[in-house]
C-alpha cells in the first residue's frame, strides 16, 4: 500500500521537476495546497475501496474475480452510450442528495435526513404527476418538481426549527424525520397512486415526465432501425445547474457568508448581528429542498425510469448522499464528480450478474467501495506526511518549496 | 556546568514562517528557567519541540549531555519531560485521580488498580503541598485546582523536567501567588522547570534565569538577579517600553452613552446578575468598570450589546433609545464592542483575516452588490487595516484567523471595531493574555479614541490597567455599582476595598 502511495505521489512530483522554473513553482504550490491534498486523498481512498472490493470478489468467487473486477471498473461504459446515460441518470439524485448533505455540512449542520426528504419529494412529484393532469403540458413537470422541492424543504424545515428554537440536535430529528417520511410516503403511494399489479407507484402522466433536453440524441444504442434510449433526461442538467447555484451561494454571496459564519461559530455570528436562528432554519430548508428535488428528478422519468416501491426501507439515494458529500469534500463541484463515480460503480456492479456472483455480494462490494471512499478524511491526514517525505527526498535543501513563499513574521508559533 | 536539558541551535519552520531560528536553551538542574517573549515569538513552538509535538529541522537536543531524539510526547515522557499546556488537557467528566492516571494506569489482569495510584497521588500532593481532592470531577473544580491536577499528572509520571506554558494566564491573583510558591517548592525538590510567560513581574519573583526570544530568534539568557524589568522588556520587544500610559488632560463633553436602572438576569441562579445599574459615559472620556471577575461584568456587557435579553432598564446612545434594538441595529447606531472572549465571540477562526475584518460590514453597499460579496473590495479593505493597525500574519488577508497569534487576533478585532467609527466603544478586557508590546499598543488605541472625542467604556480586571487608562472608575460588586472614583484621587488599596465589597458609596448618575 505504502509503495503504491509513494509511486502515485512520486510520479507526479517527478514530472513536475521537468517543467520550466516559474510555472513549476506555481504547480508545486498547487500540489502542496490543501485543495489538492484533499482531492488526492479522495482519489486514494477510492483506490483502496476498489482493492477491498477485489478481495471480496476473490473470497466469494475466486475463478471469476478478476473478470468481475474488470466489469466493475468498466462500469457504465461496458454497454456503450446507453450505459453512460444510465450512469448519469442514477447520478442525478445522488448529486442532489450529496449537495443536500454537503450544503448543510458547510453551514455546520449534519443532515442525516436526506433519505426522508428525498422520498417525500419523490412521492409529491409522482402524486402531482399522476393526479394533477389538468395542468397544461409544458408546466406539469415543472409544477411536480416544484412540489417535490417544497415538500423536501418542509421536511428540512421541521428539524431546522427544532434545532434553532428548541436546541434539538439535528442528527436525531432528521433521523426521526426519515422514518416519518418513509411511512408517510408509503401511505400516500398506497392510498392514491398505487399500481397494485406492479406493486409500484403508477406511471406519471406523459406531460409530467421530464423532457429529454436533447440527451436522447447522445445516449442511445442503435438496435437495428430503432434506438434503445437511455433513461437519462434533463434531470442531470437541472442537477448540474443546482450544483453551480449552490457553489455560487456558498462562495460568492452575503447569504452564504452568513450561513457559513453560523456554521463555524454561532456566538460570533450573533455578535456580528447575524440572525443565527434564521440561518440555521434556512440552511436546513435548502438542504431539504435539494434532497426533495432529487426525489422528483429520479421518479419523473417515464416508462423506463424508476418508480416508488412500497417497502419499509429508507431510500438508498438519501443515505448515499453522505458518502457522496464526504468524497466530494462538501464542494458542489466535487460532489458532482463523486456522485457520477458512485453511480458508475453501482451500474457496473449490476452487470456482475452476468457472471456467477449472487446479487447480495454485488451490493456488499458496492457498499464497501462507497464506504471506503468515505475514508478520505483518514487519508487526508496521512497523505501530507508522505508528500513531505518525498519532497525531502526529491528536493535537496535550499531548493525547498518554502523558498517561493514569503516568510512573514508573526504566525501562530 | 551541569545541564539537564540542552536545546542547541534549534530551527523549526512552518509554511511561511520560521518559528524558531537557531535558538539555544540550556536548563540547569533544579532551576526555574523563564522563557520570555512576545506573542508569536516562538516560545510555545520551542517547548513543543522539546515535548515531541514538533520535530526540529536543525539543531540537537541533549539530555544530561547525551544527544536524544524526541519524536512524540511518549518519548518525552520516557526522558522525564512533562508539560502543562496553556489550555489544560483534562477529561472534564473524569475525576482528578482518573485524569492523573490516564495513560499510565496500574492494572492487574486488565482491571484497574486504583488504590495504589491513589496512594501515590495523595503522597505526592502532601509532599508538594498540592492540595486537591482526588475524587472531585474536573468540571466542578476551579481553574487553579485543575492546574494542580495537571502538575500532579507530571509528578505521577516521575517527570524531572517540568514545562509550564503560560501557567498564570488563567489564574486569579491569589492563585498566582500560590502557584509561584508551588513552583519554588518543586525546584527545591530538585525538579527543573521551564516556565513560559510574558509577565515580567512573575519572572522577577520566581525565576533564576531567563531566556528571551524575539520573533523566533534567540536574544539572550540572563541571570534574573542581575537584571531589571526594564532590561528584560527591552530585550523582549527590541525597544524601550513605556509602562505608564501617556495621555493628556481630558475635557469630557456631553453624555454619549447612558444606562438607566439596567437589570440583567443571571444565567445560573434566580438572582439578578446586574441590579439597577445606572451610569453615563461622556464624549472624550474613558470610563472603566472595575471589579473582581464574576461580579456581573459579562452579563452587563451582554445586556448592553444586545447579546442577551435584559430584565429592565433603558439604554441610550446620544439620546436615542436602543434598549429594544437588535445587535446589528445597535452597531449601526454607533456601538462598537471588543468582546471579552476573542475566540468565542470576536472571531470566526475558520474564516480568513479579510472575512473577519468585514464581519460587521459585509452587508453594506461598500462590500456587496445584489447579495454578491465584492471580494476584491474586502481584500483591499483588509490590506488597509493590516497596514494601519500593523496586524501581522503569515499570508496577509488570506490567513486563517485560527493560525494567527493571540496578539494579532486581538489587533484584528480592535482594528475592525475602531474602524467602525463608533460613538461608544465598549472594550471588555481588551488586553487579556497579551504581551507588554501589544498591551501598550491597545492602550494607546483606546486613548486615541478618547482624544478623537469618542466615549470609551472599558471593562477590566487588571488593576494596573484600571488605574492607568481610565478617566473615571466605576466599581462593580455583586451586580451593583458601589463606587464612582477618579484615579488621581484614589489608591489601589482603596479600589481593592470597594472591589471586595467591604466599602461602598452611593453612586450618583
Amino acid at each position: 500500500m505504502k509503495r503504491l502511495q509513494k509511486f502515485f505521489m512520486g510520479h507526479s512530483i517527478q514530472r513536475l521537476s521537468k517543467m520550466p522554473g516559474g510555472s513549476m513553482k506555481r504547480l508545486q504550490h498547487f500540489f502542496m495546497s490543501t485543495g489538492f491534498n484533499h482531492a488526492s486523498a479522495s482519489v486514494f481512498s477510492i483506490i483502496v475501496g476498489l482493492l477491498f472490493g477485489l478481495i471480496i470478489l476473490f473470497i466469494s468467487n475466486p475463478s471469476q474475480a478478476l473478470e468481475g473486477f474488470g466489469i466493475i471498473l468498466k462500469g457504465g461504459f461496458s454497454t456503450g452510450a446507453k450505459g453512460t446515460g444510465q450512469v448519469l441518470y442514477f447520478a442525478t439524485p445522488l448529486i442532489l442528495t450529496g449537495l443536500s448533505v454537503g450544503f448543510a455540512f458547510k453551514t455546520g449542520l449534519f443532515n442525516i435526513g436526506a433519505a426522508g426528504q428525498f422520498i417525500m419529494g419523490g412521492t409529491t412529484a409522482v402524486y402531482i404527476g399522476v393526479l394533477w393532469t389538468s395542468i397544461p403540458a409544458p408546466f406539469h413537470w415543472m409544477v411536480a418538481l416544484l412540489g417535490a422541492t417544497i415538500m423536501g424543504g418542509l421536511w428540512g424545515l421541521i428539524p431546522g426549527l427544532l434545532k434553532a428554537y428548541m436546541n434539538v440536535h439535528e442528527v436525531i430529528s432528521t433521523i426521526m424525520m426519515n422514518y416519518i417520511g418513509m411511512y408517510t410516503a408509503n401511505f400516500l403511494v398506497k392510498s392514491y397512486i398505487y399500481d397494485s399489479q406492479m406493486a409500484l407507484s403508477k406511471n406519471v402522466a406523459p406531460t409530467a415526465v421530464l423532457p429529454k433536453g436533447g440527451l436522447d440524441y447522445v445516449f442511445y444504442n442503435q438496435m437495428g432501425n430503432s434506438k434503445d434510449l437511455s433513461t437519462v433526461n434533463a434531470g442531470i442538467i437541472i442537477a448540474l445547474v443546482m450544483a453551480i447555484i449552490i457553489f455560487i451561494i456558498i462562495n460568492k454571496t452575503t447569504f452564504g457568508y452568513e450561513l457559513k459564519a453560523c456554521g463555524f461559530n454561532k456566538n460570533a455570528s450573533k455578535y456580528a448581528g447575524i440572525n443565527e436562528k434564521r440561518s440555521i432554519v434556512l440552511s436546513m430548508v435548502i438542504a431539504g429542498a435539494l434532497a426533495g428535488l432529487g426525489g422528483g428528478l429520479l421518479y419523473l422519468s417515464g416508462g423506463s425510469g424508476r418508480r416508488i416501491r412500497v417497502v419499509d426501507v429508507l431510500a438508498m439515494e438519501g443515505f448515499n448522499g453522505i458518502p457522496v458529500a464526504l468524497l466530494g469534500l462538501s464542494n458542489p463541484i466535487g460532489i458532482v464528480f463523486s456522485a457520477i463515480f458512485i453511480s458508475y460503480i453501482t451500474v457496473g456492479g449490476n452487470y456482475l450478474q452476468t457472471l456467477n456472483f449472487v446479487p447480495e455480494i454485488i451490493e456488499i462490494i458496492i457498499a464497501c467501495i462507497i464506504y471506503f471512499s468515505a475514508l478520505s478524511m483518514f487519508f487526508r491526514t496521512l497523505l501530507p506526511r508522505f508528500i513531505k517525505f518525498i519532497k525531502h527526498k526529491k528536493f535537496p535543501e535550499g531548493e525547498n518549496i518554502e523558498e517561493g513563499q514569503t516568510q512573514e513574521e508573526g504566525g501562530e508559533l | 556546568m551541569d545541564y539537564v536539558i540542552e536545546m542547541l541551535n534549534i530551527t523549526k519552520e512552518f509554511p511561511g514562517v520560521i518559528a524558531n531560528d537557531d535558538v539555544t536553551l540550556q536548563l540547569r538542574r533544579g532551576e526555574i528557567h523563564a522563557l520570555l517573549g512576545e506573542n508569536g515569538a516562538g516560545k510555545s513552538t520551542l517547548m513543543s519541540v522539546l515535548f515531541g509535538l514538533y520535530q526540529q529541522e536543525k539543531g540537537i537536543i541533549k539530555k544530561d549531555g547525551v544527544e536524544v531524539k524526541i519524536n512524540n510526547p511518549n518519548d518525552a515522557n520516557d526522558l522525564g519531560i512533562g508539560m502543562v499546556h496553556q489550555h489544560f488537557k483534562l477529561v472534564h467528566n473524569f475525576t482528578v485521580l482518573q485524569n492523573i492516571i490516564l495513560g499510565a494506569e496500574t492494572t492487574k489482569n486488565g482491571f484497574l488498580k486504583m488504590d495504589e495510584a491513589r496512594e501515590k497521588v495523595v503522597e505526592l500532593s502532601n509532599l508538594y503541598g498540592l492540595m486537591v481532592d482526588p475524587d472531585s470531577i474536573i468540571e466542578d473544580i476551579t481553574v487553579g485546582m485543575q492546574q494542580r491536577a495537571e502538575i500532579l499528572k507530571m509528578l505521577y509520571r516521575d517527570n524531572e523536567i517540568l514545562i509550564f506554558d503560560e501557567p498564570t494566564a488563567v489564574l486569579t491573583p491569589q492563585e498566582i501567588e500560590e502557584f509561584m510558591k508551588i513552583m519554588k517548592d518543586l525546584a527545591e525538590e530538585g525538579k527543573s522547570i521551564v516556565f513560559i510567560t510574558h509577565k515580567l513581574n512573575e519572572i522577577m519573583e520566581a525565576a533564576d534565569r531567563c531566556t528571551v526570544l524575539r520573533k523566533g530568534k534567540y536574544v539572550g539568557t540572563v541571570e534574573v538577579a542581575s537584571t531589571t524589568k526594564e532590561d528584560l522588556s527591552e530585550m523582549m520587544v527590541g525597544r524601550k517600553i513605556n509602562f505608564s500610559v501617556e495621555k493628556a488632560e481630558t475635557k469630557p463633553g456631553e453624555p454619549v452613552f447612558e444606562v438607566r436602572d439596567l437589570v440583567v438576569a443571571s444565567s445560573h441562579s434566580t438572582k439578578n446578575a446586574v441590579n439597577n445599574v445606572s451610569f453615563r459615559v461622556r464624549k472624550g472620556e474613558i470610563v472603566c468598570i472595575a471589579g473582581i471577575d464574576g461580579n456581573g461584568q459579562s452579563e452587563l456587557v451582554y445586556g448592553l450589546t444586545g447579546l442577551s435579553p435584559i430584565r429592565g432598564g433603558k439604554i441610550f446612545i446620544k439620546g436615542k433609545e436602543i434598549t429594544h434594538m437588535k445587535v446589528r441595529e445597535r452597531n449601526q447606531t454607533g456601538m462598537s464592542h471588543i468582546p471579552e472572549d476573542r475566540h468565542k465571540d470576536g472571531l470566526i477562526l475558520d474564516y480568513s483575516l479579510s472575512e473577519n475584518l468585514m464581519l460587521k460590514k459585509y452587508f453594506t453597499p461598500e462590500f456587496q452588490s445584489n447579495g454578491f460579496i465584492k471580494f476584491d473590495v474586502a481584500t483591499e479593505y483588509a490590506n488597509m487595516l493590516i497596514e494601519k493597525f500593523d496586524i501581522r500574519s503569515g499570508q496577509g488577508p488570506r490567513t486563517k484567523a485560527r493560525s494567527m497569534s493571540g496578539g494579532n487576533q486581538q489587533k484584528a478585532i480592535v482594528a475592525r471595531e475602531i474602524d467602525f467609527d463608533p460613538d461608544i466603544l465598549i472594550a471588555v478586557q481588551p488586553t487579556r493574555g497579551l504581551d507588554v508590546g501589544s498591551i501598550e499598543y491597545i492602550h494607546k488605541q483606546l486613548v486615541a479614541q478618547r482624544d478623537e472625542g469618542k466615549a470609551v467604556l472599558l471593562i477590566s480586571l487588571e488593576l494596573d490597567e484600571v488605574m492607568e487608562v481610565s478617566d473615571r472608575i466605576l466599581v462593580i460588586y455583586e451586580g451593583e455599582l458601589v463606587a464612582d472614583l477618579v484615579p488621581e484621587n484614589t489608591t489601589v488599596q482603596e479600589l481593592g476595598l470597594y472591589m471586595a465589597g467591604s466599602k461602598r458609596t452611593e453612586v450618583a448618575v
